[in-house]
């Protein structure tokens, strides 16, 4: 009888391997294939934030691109200042945060202008109050991600800079190479072709590609989009090469409603012609704001946690620790002060407890030895 | 009888013989102008902004002419250069029988550095060396016929098109250089700005200009009378022209027309819808020319020759002998 039932099992086993009982596909499923979408709702509840620098000289229509990308008036009540009213100005820092809601995501936005940026006569370090903030923004959250309480973090680090660059130079200048030079190791930088509809097509492609080669010789590091997956379809792999292939974009903004082609569109309006904000035969506007918020804004904080704010804690760390100077001290991974400020009286105090350490470990290694050579 | 000897206003040139009294003083006009034609004019015209605002482009649009080497666009190793430079170009071009010997001194690397302090001193040396240069040929005991004329008599200051206002670099070199050479601004490569920006524009530039007490050429003071004056005003009441410059000829409407061509229309350069160009054009050539050159010559030279006679106890005339330098 067993036989039969063993010859009856064995038989269905070979005709149909694959058929389990209900019971068996359950065991069969884990069911952590949905983590995805448990992390898209815990995201979706806490909501994202997102902060975006934008430098450049006063005109290049920032503003007005801001404004564009994210179809709001952060700009409302801004004074613009007169030459006389600038002449002793300094680059300043303003933020303006805006609440974002679509299709109940949130998004808390920041952005970061720095008025005056190069606006003088002499603009030598015009950079520095640019880089001093960002700088300043990692140290505030090295000292948080470090301390007691780490629930609420408020996490402020730029994750990108948009840089204009005047349409009217030949390429790059030397306050835009020092400027670029002075942050890409600390933020993602993206330059930007500002009011790209005072140029034919032909002294854009020209004036891009002398740029890029620029770029190249001076060693300046911008932002670059990832590699795509292997496994994306063609679709998607073309469209990445194209958007590769067109930085920097060359872009305009506005946030006037014209008449063209029987439709309202976004643009500007000239007696020769209406400029389509939107039309990517117009501009790359839609191709900036696709890379920036569509599919980009992720990896951009990405970088900005994993390799700028990597680099600087790095940095922090080593200067701290070298300042101690000690061999053993070096390979410890963790800091040793997770104090607020390390002042001089700390520092002393550690010292001296260090040096307490390295003498009770030499008497141990002594006593060690002592033993050993007794043993013998 | 007694004949009247009357001298009429009109006549007519075949030679009326019923004009008994005609003298002919006015056919000395005609005599002028035969000679201006067969000795020539004279014009420096001096650009200045930094890089890229179109300048050699405009120059050559103005003149119809490739007088700017730099037209085609920046060679591949064209750098910016560390101080400003002075770089003077002569073409002699002729239209309707008149020859103009046209100079264009061009100041590369001006406003492109990181520090621009003081970047207008060349320039204005440059300024007053050639003042200095006429002076010592006027002041000699035997002088050429004609001195040699290099003084800049037009400096066509060219505003970034940024839309917001003068930038502090502009108000800095016109208010030290409008009382040595006649300053036009412009403002450049206006097709980046609508119709509406652009008046705001340049009634904002226009104010800043006035505060920051700047006289750009055609200056109120220099008005000689009620007619000059209320052309001019209409003049400074439409400056600085907002302009845009091209070398390259398109199709519109069946008729060729210098122009910009984009992906939603060409600019036409002489279309007075479009800019300005065509206002400067008549202002600059067709109607103040000489008066450019007058304004120089008796008022910024005579300046400049007051100061200098009054320092050191004046200049010697020197013999010729001594001044071993060639025109130009």
């Amino acid at each position: 009888m067993d036989a039969i039932l063993m010859q009856e099992k064995l038989v269905e086993r070979l005709l149909c391997p694959r058929v389990r009982t209900a019971r068996q596909k359950e065991k069969q499923y884990v069911g952590f294939a949905t983590l995805p979408n448990q992390v898209h709702r815990k995201s979706v509840k806490k909501g994202f934030d997102f902060t975006l620098m934008v430098a450049g000289e006063s005109g290049m229509g920032k503003s007005t691109l801001v404004n564009s990308l994210f179809l709001t008036d952060l700009y409302k009540d801004r004074k613009l200042l007169n030459a006389e009213e600038r002449i002793n100005q300094t680059v300043e820092i303003i933020k303006h945060t805006v609440d974002i809601e679509e299709k109940g995501v949130k998004l808390k936005l920041t952005i970061v202008d720095t008025p005056g940026f190069g606006d003088a006569v002499n603009n030598n370090q015009c950079w520095k109050p640019i880089t001093d903030y960002i700088d300043q923004q990692f140290e505030q959250y090295f000292r948080d991600e470090s301390g007691l309480n780490r629930k609420n973090i408020q996490d402020n680090r730029v994750h990108c800079c948009l840089y204009f660059i005047p349409p009217f130079g030949h390429g790059l200048r030397p306050v835009d190479v020092e400027f670029m030079k002075a942050l890409h190791e600390k933020v993602n930088i993206i330059p930007l072709i500002a009011k790209a509809d005072c140029l034919t097509p032909n002294e854009i492609k020209k004036l891009k590609d002398r740029i890029r080669e620029e770029i190249d010789k001076f060693g300046i590091k911008v932002y670059q989009f990832p590699e795509c997956d292997s496994d994306e379809d063609e679709e998607f792999k073309q469209l990445d090469k194209e958007l590769k292939e067109c930085t920097p974009f060359a872009v305009i903004g506005s946030n006037t409603v014209v008449e063209a082609r029987g439709q309202r569109v976004r643009g500007r309006l000239y007696p020769w012609g209406i400029v389509e904000v939107e039309n990517q035969s117009h501009c790359d506007f839609v191709k900036l704001r696709n890379m920036l918020i569509r599919s980009h804004m992720h990896d951009l904080k990405d970088v900005t946690c994993d390799v700028h704010y990597e680099n600087y804690r790095a940095q922090c760390i080593q200067e701290m620790t070298s300042k101690l100077a000690q061999d053993n001290r070096m390979e410890s991974p963790i800091p040793i002060l997770p104090l607020s400020t390390p002042d001089v009286d700390t520092e002393k105090l550690i010292k001296m407890k260090d040096e307490e350490l390295k003498r009770m470990q030499e008497m141990l290694t002594k006593m060690q030895q002592q033993m050993h050579d007794k043993d013998q | 009888d007694i004949c009247l000897i009357r001298s009429s206003g009109t006549h007519s040139s075949t030679g009326g013989s019923t004009l008994l009294g005609y003298i002919g003083i006015d056919t000395i006009i005609e005599q002028m102008r035969k000679k201006t034609m067969k000795t020539g004019f004279d014009f420096n015209i001096m650009v200045v902004g930094h890089s890229g605002l179109g300048k050699s482009t405009l120059v050559n649009t103005l003149f119809k002419s490739q007088v700017s080497r730099r037209s085609a666009g920046w060679a591949r190793d064209e750098k910016i250069p560390k101080t400003v430079e002075i770089k003077s170009v002569s073409h002699v071009i002729e239209e309707g029988g008149v020859k103009m010997k046209l100079t264009l001194v061009d100041t590369p690397g001006f406003g492109d550095q990181i520090n621009n302090d003081n970047c207008w001193e060349p320039i204005s040396k440059f300024i007053n060396e050639q003042y200095e240069k006429f002076l010592k040929e006027e002041v000699n005991i035997t002088r050429k016929k004609r001195i040699p004329d290099t003084r800049v008599h037009c400096c066509l200051y060219f505003i970034s098109p940024t839309g917001h206002s003068l930038r502090q670099l502009d108000i800095e070199f016109m208010k030290r250089l409008s009382h040595s050479v006649n300053i036009i601004p412009i403002i450049a490569k206006a097709d980046t700005m609508t119709t509406e920006e652009r008046q705001e524009f340049k009634q904002r530039v226009r104010k800043e200009l006035e505060m920051s007490g700047i006289e750009f050429y055609p200056q109120k003071e220099f008005d000689d009378d009620m007619e000059d004056k209320s052309d001019n005003d209409k003049i400074r009441e439409a400056m600085p022209f907002a302009v845009v410059g091209s070398d390259k000829e398109y199709q519109v409407n069946g008729k060729r027309v210098l122009g910009r061509k984009t992906a939603w229309g060409v600019v036409e350069v002489e279309n007075p819808n479009h800019c300005e160009f065509a206002q400067l054009r008549d202002f600059l050539i067709r109607s103040h020319l000489q008066d450019l050159k007058e304004v120089t010559h008796n008022i910024h030279y005579e300046t400049y020759r007051a100061k200098r006679l009054n320092e050191n106890g004046g200049l010697h005339p020197i013999s010729s002998s001594d001044t071993q330098e060639s025109n130009l």
